[in-house]
């Protein structure tokens, strides 16, 4: 049957299982809205391209599918560039469709022509400008299977308006033909035994647990061989949930601000067991001073990452979940281990803490919010301070239930991506723990979760600062605070405005009443708490420095 | 250290600018970068000279393996192989030396392609050095334009970098 190519690229998204889009339509993309009209795909208009970008990311975060986004060219195309960058550092799966100006008109600097496939070149796993409306559903698959295949990532579709437009034959494009793509899953038997061989001879092994553990679903996994051999685990930030925060071994996060004794037990281990990681330089801090008495396996599905950053002893190339799986075949039950008496001891010594002043604490805010949804909220977060004490102090025990920018670190991704996981996960309780610089970069979609009644619950840690700089600022810029402070609106009322509910919080005794409060409506809330201006993330490892050399 | 690269790559538009790309941004240095098309038109070639130690090297390869456009990358150094470039070289030469030039090129095995006025156009074939050295000679003379191809290569015997074993390994996506 002959169908247009905006038809046909319906009839593709059905094909992959889509039902959900988030989108902004305009001049070049109407053949595609014109036709997802008749379907019963879910479209989500955001106020923003940005935040459709980042809904979509945080749909595919909190379900482990692949998000949609859709939104014109030029301006619309470009407008998604941050969400597919942020997507990118992080290995999200999701595929972002962008109307392009008709074939003749390319290149001739038309209206509202953006050459988006070269601009997101560099930040997507790969990405098609569809030439040909013969092509567009063999298209349309490949960039599906890219994206979830192998190191998840953003592919980018373009599509010009004439091949929307034109009509052609639907056909199944049969199986996918890509000859210079093979993930590969499987690792190598040599590579699990020699690794498994130096776990059984460690006596000091740490597990560095990191997003591809999430992304793999090997979280059963980590957990059965952190068990079997009792090792201790910390996670990077993408980690978190990826093994259980209230487990006697986790040692929670590590790095830049991770715990005391998670960057201890870097520092002092005999064999570093990184699982789904990229030794990244907010985790390792001075590479040199990095798990230096330690030989290394690095399991991961992309060869490129083993051996980018650090030497590795033992690497196991493959799916992260498949490799754990190998590798415990060969690993026989530990019962003791004096290296866990060490760690506990350091628990015990250097806990998480701050001092309580008689103001609102921003790591109390966020134990509240913990306690009271009972560590089974979907957290999402902003970038700053207050993503830091989300991450330290809320309890993630599952996995894709703290949604964060990790690698990219964008303000403005909490709030629309918290919109992503609200519609991935209707029936739970999803919160977006926010800074006042951060959620004004994204505020306007206050109008998309009211217009689509998703009851997200926003925590503004309110400072009235642009809370991380400054920090830095007072700790390396001798309290130059350049540009960091800022006078803010009434978050309450510009909540009520756009027809959600807002709550101002001056006093700690009034933190516990809002959030139960918030969590009794079935409406979007914003809780504007006004905290301790001044306060610092700690513990931190100045820059450059190992990290077992920590303030605070 | 100096790899010599043969990479097979779908003939994709754009294919060129991700390979570029991904050498700028991370940082990889190329020396030379020649592309042309092989027998079967669906697939380009490039040969890519690099600069750079083991570890550098083991990144480049990975790195352009992860671009779903690559099909396959050998690097050839460490074989026997051939290599060639090509110059295409402008002189401006008083007729009274043209004989000086022109002994110049039988020593290199060249041929004048161009005769005028007061130039001459002289082309050379051979591997870097050679091309070098040829460079040199005619310097003297004041070179006007000067355009070299960048380096080809392809390994001695009967090793190869050829896309038979891409049809293969089609094949075999192709029975499971
Ligand atoms: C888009 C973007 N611009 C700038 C930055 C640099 N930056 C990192 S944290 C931060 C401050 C965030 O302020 P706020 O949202 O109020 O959070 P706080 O640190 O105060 O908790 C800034 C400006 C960034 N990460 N992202
Ligand atoms: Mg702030």
């Amino acid at each position: 049957m002959k169908k247009s190519g905006a038809e046909i690229l319906m009839e593709s998204l059905k094909a992959q299982g889509v039902d959900t889009i988030f989108g902004y339509p305009g001049g070049a993309a109407l053949p595609i809205y014109d036709a997802l009209y008749d379907t019963d795909i879910n479209h989500y208009l955001t106020r923003h391209e940005q935040g459709a970008a980042h809904a979509a990311d945080g749909y595919a975060r909190a379900s482990g599918k692949p998000g949609v986004c859709l939104a014109t060219s030029g301006p619309g195309a470009t407008n998604l560039v941050t969400g597919i960058a942020n997507a990118y550092m992080d290995s999200i799966p999701m595929v972002a469709f962008t109307g392009q100006v008709a074939t003749s008109l390319l290149g001739k600097d038309s209206f509202q022509e953006a050459d988006i496939t070269g601009i997101t070149l560099p930040v997507t796993k790969h990405n098609y400008m569809v030439k040909d409306v013969n092509d567009l559903s063999k298209i349309v698959k490949e960039a599906f299977h890219i994206a979830t295949t192998g190191r998840p990532g953003p592919v980018l579709v373009d599509i010009p308006k004439d091949v929307s437009s034109t009509v052609a034959a639907y056909e199944d494009p049969g199986p996918v033909l890509l000859p210079g793509y093979s993930p590969a899953f499987k690792p190598d038997p040599k590579q699990v035994s020699r690794a498994a061989r130096a776990i059984v001879e460690a006596e000091r092994p740490v597990i560095y647990a990191g997003g591809g553990v999430v992304s793999s679903g090997a979280h059963e996994e980590l957990k059965e061989l952190a068990e079997t051999l009792l090792m201790p685990v910390a996670t990077t930030l993408m980690g978190l949930g990826g093994f259980p925060g209230d487990h006697p071994l986790s040692v929670g996060m590590l790095g830049m601000h991770g715990s005391k004794y998670a960057n201890y037990a870097i520092s002092d281990c005999d064999l570093l067991v990184a699982v789904g990681v990229r030794f990244d330089d907010r985790v390792t801090g001075k590479l040199e001073s990095f798990a230096p008495n330690a030989q290394v396996i690095h399991i991961d599905i992309d060869q490129a990452e083993i051996g980018k950053n650090v030497r590795v002893d033992f690497p196991v190339a493959g799916d992260v979940r498949l490799c754990l799986r190998e590798i415990m075949k060969q690993l026989e039950p530990k019962v003791e281990s004096a290296w866990n008496g060490t760690i506990n001891k350091w628990k015990k010594e250097y806990p998480l803490g701050y001092v309580d002043n008689g103001r609102i604490k921003p790591q109390q805010v966020i134990q509240e919010i913990c306690t009271a949804t009972k560590g089974q909220a979907r957290i999402a977060t902003e970038v700053g301070q207050h993503q830091m004490w989300a991450a330290q102090y809320y309890t993630f025990n599952r996995p894709r239930s703290f949604i964060s920018s990790g690698g990219l670190g964008t303000m403005g991704f909490g709030f629309p991506a918290a919109i992503g996981v609200q519609v991935a996960c209707p029936e739970e309780t999803v919160f977006d723990i926010a800074g006042d610089g951060s959620f004004q970069m994204n505020i306007q979609e206050l109008a998309t979760v009211v217009n689509y009644k998703l009851p997200v619950k926003v925590a503004i840690l309110n400072n009235g600062y642009l809370g991380m700089v400054r920090q830095w600022q007072e700790l390396f810029y001798n309290r130059r605070y350049s540009y960091t402070e800022m006078s803010n609106p009434e978050f309450s009322k510009v909540a009520e405005a756009y027809g959600a509910v807002g709550i101002k919080i001056t006093t700690p005794s009034e933190v516990r009443p809002a959030i139960e409060h918030a969590l009794s409506v079935d409406e979007p809330v914003v809780m504007d708490f006004i905290t301790d201006p001044e306060e610092n993330v700690l513990p931190m490892v100045p820059p450059g420095e190992a990290i077992n050399k920590m303030l605070g | 250290m100096r790899h010599t690269l043969a990479v097979l790559v779908e003939n994709n538009p754009g294919v060129l600018a991700r390979v570029a790309g991904l050498f700028s941004r991370r940082g990889f240095n190329i020396d030379s970068l020649a592309v042309g098309r092989t027998d079967n038109p669906t697939v380009s070639r490039m040969t890519i000279v690099v600069e750079g130690d083991a570890r550098v090297l083991e990144q480049v390869n990975k790195q352009l393996h992860k671009l779903v456009d690559v099909i396959k990358i050998s690097d050839i150094t460490a074989d026997e192989f051939v290599d060639r470039e090509l110059v295409l070289i402008k002189v401006s030469v008083d007729p009274s030396l043209r004989g000086e030039v022109m002994q110049i090129a039988d020593v290199f095995r060249a041929r004048i392609v161009d005769l005028g006025k007061k130039t001459l156009t002289l082309e050379c074939t051979g591997n870097n050095g050679k091309v070098d050295a040829f460079e040199e000679s005619l310097q003297p003379y004041g070179i006007k334009e000067l355009v070299r191809t960048g380096k080809i290569a392809m390994q001695r015997g009967s090793r190869y970098t050829g896309f038979t074993e891409r049809s293969q390994k089609m094949n075999g996506n192709q029975e499971d």
